[in-house]
């Protein structure tokens, strides 16, 4: 019961962000704060782990090639399929998760439980539009964007790890990388991006928004979306496999 | 002038307003007062709209307000100002910035414009030289003025304010209540106050409402609580004996004489 209660609200929240916006100025304003917020201060850490990602994956594949029938080759094309399918949209929005989704469930929260919001609505303001969809569009816009580093610094991980421990040369990674590549894999990237930065932002901005107490329910809500929003990637990232890459 | 009609509100099982009926009177100060758990808090909350009553109807100038549609309430939301009583301050904004929201949200003026509109506000509450100051960086009495001037700033019809004195020292409190009453005198703003304190009742209390138990259970002046009857309002008022010391001698002063039933040996105790 308390699951169905709690996806109505869910839904709810997004009929409430539904309205023209009292100052269009300072909702852009806002959309570009939360845009430079989550993207410019999640860049250190995805750009650490997408190429640490990478070179392990680069030196794991090497490890599991015992056979000298299969190609040096083939260990490029490893490490780029599954940066481009797997490690980068998924991996990078689970830390994601915790790193962005935390941060807005505890600010919201801070903000409910400190009546900021409630000066929103006094003033005559749409907090779930003013709030929270600036965050939902921000992650939205940038988010698939440090996907896209992601991929580049993941493959160069791998790249670099190869060439550096003399398990792959230069030319060999590279011709690896461009044989058999499928530019539908980029397509269903994205849509994982987009979808998981959707997930990453609307949990977290709920239970933060509907927080009741104090510094320890705060707390509790921010850690509930990070837990909600990771098994919900993950819960998406196998439907989306499942639909789009059944052949 | 705002009018409550017959507004009930529960939470689950617990019936929090019964059935209250109270005109708020426009240019005056009107306080709800009552102990803590008395409904004054969501008597509040459900005139600016931040509760939704169960029943009964809120007039703002003779507009039904529960049942207005959103875009009609965002307009009456703008003649509001409100203080909270943590003073909700925009931690992440200076005070400058907190100030300045609601002109850039609302008004089409230039920066120098705003900036001239913000410093005459944080002059009126006696704040200069705080404009880049940040929420954390002030005493809890600034918070409270930043508070009223963020409220005050769009020349508000009504103004909300929730346990003003929370937090605050008896000197401060009466600044804040003295600040009050006179932006209500010079806006002629119709101010509505949630307190507890007594300090607040005598000195600013145009038009007072006591709250018992979800109930309104006595209305009148600061001049007539002295002189009310009503045991439950002089039990809350009068809890110490300091107070009541204090009332006899308004008594005396006003009348030549002191409450009936005053036990005398207390008094010259």
């Amino acid at each position: 019961m308390t699951l169905f209660t709690e996806f109505g609200r869910f839904i709810l929240m997004f009929k409430g962000m539904i309205r023209k916006p009292e100052n269009k100025k300072m909702y852009w304003k806002e959309l570009m704060h939360q845009s430079s917020e989550i993207g410019i201060g999640a860049l250190g850490i995805v750009v650490i782990i997408s190429f640490f990602i990478g070179a392990v994956s680069a030196l794991q594949t090497a490890y599991q090639i015992t056979t000298p029938l299969i190609p040096k080759e083939t260990i490029a094309q490893i490490v780029r399929d599954t940066v481009i399918l797997e490690f980068a949209p998924t991996l990078t929005c689970i830390v994601l998760a915790g790193v962005v989704g935390s941060k807005i469930a505890s600010e919201l929260g801070n903000m409910r439980v400190s009546e900021q919001i409630d000066a929103f609505e006094i003033m005559g303001i749409n907090t779930k539009s003013y709030l929270i969809l600036p965050k939902i569009l921000g992650a939205m816009i940038t988010i698939p964007m440090l996907v896209i580093i992601a991929t580049f610094l993941g493959i160069l991980g791998g790249r670099v790890a190869g060439v550096a421990t003399g398990i792959i040369t230069p030319e060999q990674f590279d011709r690896g990388l461009f044989d058999g590549f499928n530019p539908y894999n980029i397509y269903f990237e994205m849509i994982k991006a987009y979808t998981f930065s959707f997930i990453i932002s609307s949990i977290p901005a709920f239970y933060g928004y509907y927080v009741k107490g104090g510094a320890l329910e705060i707390g509790r809500a921010s850690t509930k979306s990070v837990v909600v929003s990771c098994v919900a990637i993950l819960l998406a990232d196998y439907v989306l496999a499942q639909l789009l890459l059944n052949n | 002038m705002i009018e409550v009609k017959n507004l009930k509100k529960g939470f689950g099982d617990k019936i929090v307003l019964q059935d209250v009926n109270a005109v708020m009177r426009s240019g005056a100060c009107n306080l709800i007062i009552g102990a803590s758990g008395s409904g004054k808090t969501v008597l509040m909350k459900c005139i600016v709209g931040l509760l939704h009553p169960d029943q009964g109807e809120i007039f703002y100038d003779g507009k039904e307000f529960t049942t207005m549609a959103i875009e009609d309430k965002k307009e009456i939301r703008k003649e509001i100002g409100m203080l909270f009583q943590g003073s909700a301050l925009f931690d992440s904004l200076t005070v400058e910035q907190n100030i300045m929201f609601p002109l850039n949200m609302f008004t089409n003026h230039t920066y120098r414009e705003k900036l001239k509109i913000v410093n005459a506000v944080l002059d009126r509450v006696n704040l200069k030289d705080a404009n880049k100051k940040f929420p954390a960086e002030l005493s809890g009495g600034m918070m409270k003025r930043v508070g009223i001037a963020r409220a005050i700033v769009l020349k508000p019809k009504y103004l909300f304010c929730d346990e003003p004195n929370s937090g605050l020292d008896p000197q401060t409190s009466m600044v804040i209540d003295k600040l009050i009453k006179e932006l209500t005198n010079e806006y002629n703003i119709t101010t509505i106050i949630n307190t507890h304190d007594m300090n607040s009742v005598m000195e600013i209390g145009d038009h007072i409402i006591y709250m018992h138990k979800g109930l309104k259970e006595w209305e009148g002046t600061n001049k007539e609580i002295i002189f009310s009857k009503n045991e439950l309002l002089n039990s809350f008022i009068f809890a110490s004996e300091f107070l009541k010391d204090a009332k006899d001698m308004r008594m005396l002063e006003a009348k030549g004489k002191i409450d009936e039933n005053r036990d005398m040996n207390d008094l010259l105790k």
